[in-house]
């Protein structure tokens, strides 16, 4: 018992047989009708797809941990299911501590609003409580440039000025775990050294950090340990180096 | 139970934000602004009176009075209700992204629909102004019925909303459906044109009894009894409940159909 306990201390992220299945019905079936007929007509298959197939493995507290694999392997799925987007068809995840994914930034802009709308918008779509958001307003801004802005619509900005709004609102939090998906590209090359710098930043203070990434250069430079998977199944899960190694012969 | 209740309290804040997000949208941008939604109502019963009391020569009393309070009623029903049947798939962009509890979507939606009801409720104050209606002092008691039909409304629009995710084409429809349903709730003909068997079938209809409520204590000056407020809360309560059940079966399995 006491060693439960200590596991789940000293991992932020437990994951225990966790497999992910999609429906891939060949026409997506979404209506009464379509239901009806197929009934009438005995056709309604469920052809699965198997994104993870029975995936196993923990992430220690305040560790660097990359996830490697091809286009197509699951590692966003493994990403979305880590961040409760998702959840598994089988098997268990446990997640101790506050998570910021930096997966899909800018969730809930509404382009017909402000900037300073969507601002509190988006941070409470994030579970930000008002208080945290107004303390953090000018910082907000002013990491964002666009304070001259900060009053027009959504919709007459730039891609790149919401992006930006959307990078700043993101990592206001000191999070238990940061997971970040293909190391934001974002914005000019002034912008992106900023990003990083704040992420780097964040790293510090003993978080969990989960990158996904298809620069092996980068999870080399970053990372302690890489998880690989391929087709849905976990191929290797070691130190960086060993896991590189494989991974750049295969 | 607890951590439900942490939950609800931080996204408390987004359900707000995204409630007057929705004012701001509808209001943003029209020079009558919220006038509109008081003027609504009272044209479409100018034009219900003109029609039902010269065409079919209906016997009652104050008839705008009483078409208004029948309208004002369903018509938050039904607009909380197809706000809210869509109100998942329409959110997809966001529950696709990032972890919310999703019954804050319809719940939204029928706050927002909620606060609409006071702007038609501004129009009842005034129509009953204009028309020197006299109230007696158990209109204090109208928050009740409205409170019931909130309830009542909530739980159907999880259902619907669960359901649209799964079946798109249950919007169209809910469109003949609620008209229906208008039909069998008194609100342009009076009650005692019905037949009693009729009157049977039609008390099983919630919404004739939040709507009787309603005009009893607006119009009537009647207390309800005992057993229409247990016949009320009955409905209330159990169509939540049926709601929270079917909601919470399918919400994991929503973000795999939007």
């Amino acid at each position: 018992m006491n060693d439960k306990i200590g596991d789940i201390c000293m991992n932020s992220v437990q994951i225990s047989n966790v497999s992910m299945h999609f429906n891939t019905n060949k026409q997506k079936m979404n209506s009464l009708k379509e239901y009806c007929i197929g009934l009438i007509k005995r056709q309604i298959d469920y052809s699965k797809f198997i994104a993870l197939n029975d995936i196993s493995f923990n992430i220690k507290k305040g560790s660097v941990v990359g996830i490697v694999g091809l286009n197509g392997s699951g590692k966003s799925t493994l990403l979305k299911l880590i961040a409760g987007v998702l959840k598994p068809t089988k098997g268990k995840i446990i997640v101790t501590g506050v998570i910021a994914p930096l997966i899909e930034l800018g969730a809930g802009f509404d382009m017909e609003l402000t900037a300073r709308e969507n601002i509190y918008l988006n941070g409470a779509v994030l579970g930000f409580s008002k208080k945290m958001i107004q303390s953090k307003f000018e910082d907000i801004v002013d990491f964002s440039e666009v304070r001259e802005f900060i009053d027009v619509p959504m919709k007459n900005y730039s891609s790149g000025m919401v992006a930006r709004i959307a990078f700043a609102i993101a990592t206001i939090v000191n999070p238990d775990i940061l997971i970040v998906d293909e190391i934001l590209s974002v914005g000019d090359f002034q912008f992106q050294k900023k990003c990083e710098d704040r992420i780097s930043e964040m790293m510090k203070n003993n978080t969990t950090v989960i990158i996904v990434s298809h620069s092996i250069e980068q999870i080399e430079r970053l990372c302690e340990r890489v998880v690989w998977i391929e087709k849905g199944i976990l191929k290797m899960n070691d130190n960086t180096d060993i896991v590189c190694e494989a991974y750049k012969n295969s | 139970m607890k951590y439900y209740i942490q939950t609800f309290n931080k996204y408390l804040y987004l359900l707000f934000n995204l409630i007057s997000r929705d004012f701001k949208i509808k209001y943003r941008r029209s020079i009558l602004g919220i006038l509109w939604s008081i003027l609504n109502p009272v044209l479409m019963m100018v034009v219900i009176t003109a029609v039902f009391l010269n065409l079919f020569k209906f016997e009652i009393d104050n008839f705008p009075i009483y078409y208004l309070t029948g309208s004002t009623i369903f018509s938050f029903f039904t607009d909380a209700t197809t706000s809210s049947m869509t109100s998942i798939v329409g959110s997809g962009q966001i529950i696709k992204k990032v972890y919310i509890p999703k019954y804050i979507f319809p719940l939204q939606k029928c706050l927002f629909s909620f606060v609409n009801l006071f702007f038609s409720l501004i129009a009842l104050i005034i129509m009953i102004i204009i028309l020197k209606f006299e109230v007696t002092y158990t209109v204090i008691l109208a928050p009740i019925p409205i409170i019931y039909i909130l309830i009542f409304s909530l739980g159907i629009s999880l259902i619907l909303s669960s359901l649209t995710v799964f079946f798109r084409d249950i919007v169209h429809l809910y469109g003949v459906i609620t008209t229906i349903w208008m039909y069998f709730t008194p609100i342009i003909y009076p009650e005692n044109i019905l037949s009693d068997s009729m009157l049977k079938l039609i008390s099983l209809n919630p919404l004739y009894h939040y709507v009787g409520y309603f005009r009893d204590v607006v119009m009537y000056g009647k207390i309800p009894s005992l057993k229409v407020n247990i016949i009320c809360i009955c409905f209330s309560l159990i169509t939540l409940i049926i709601g929270s059940i079917i909601f919470k079966r399918t919400q994991d399995k929503f973000v795999l159909h939007i």
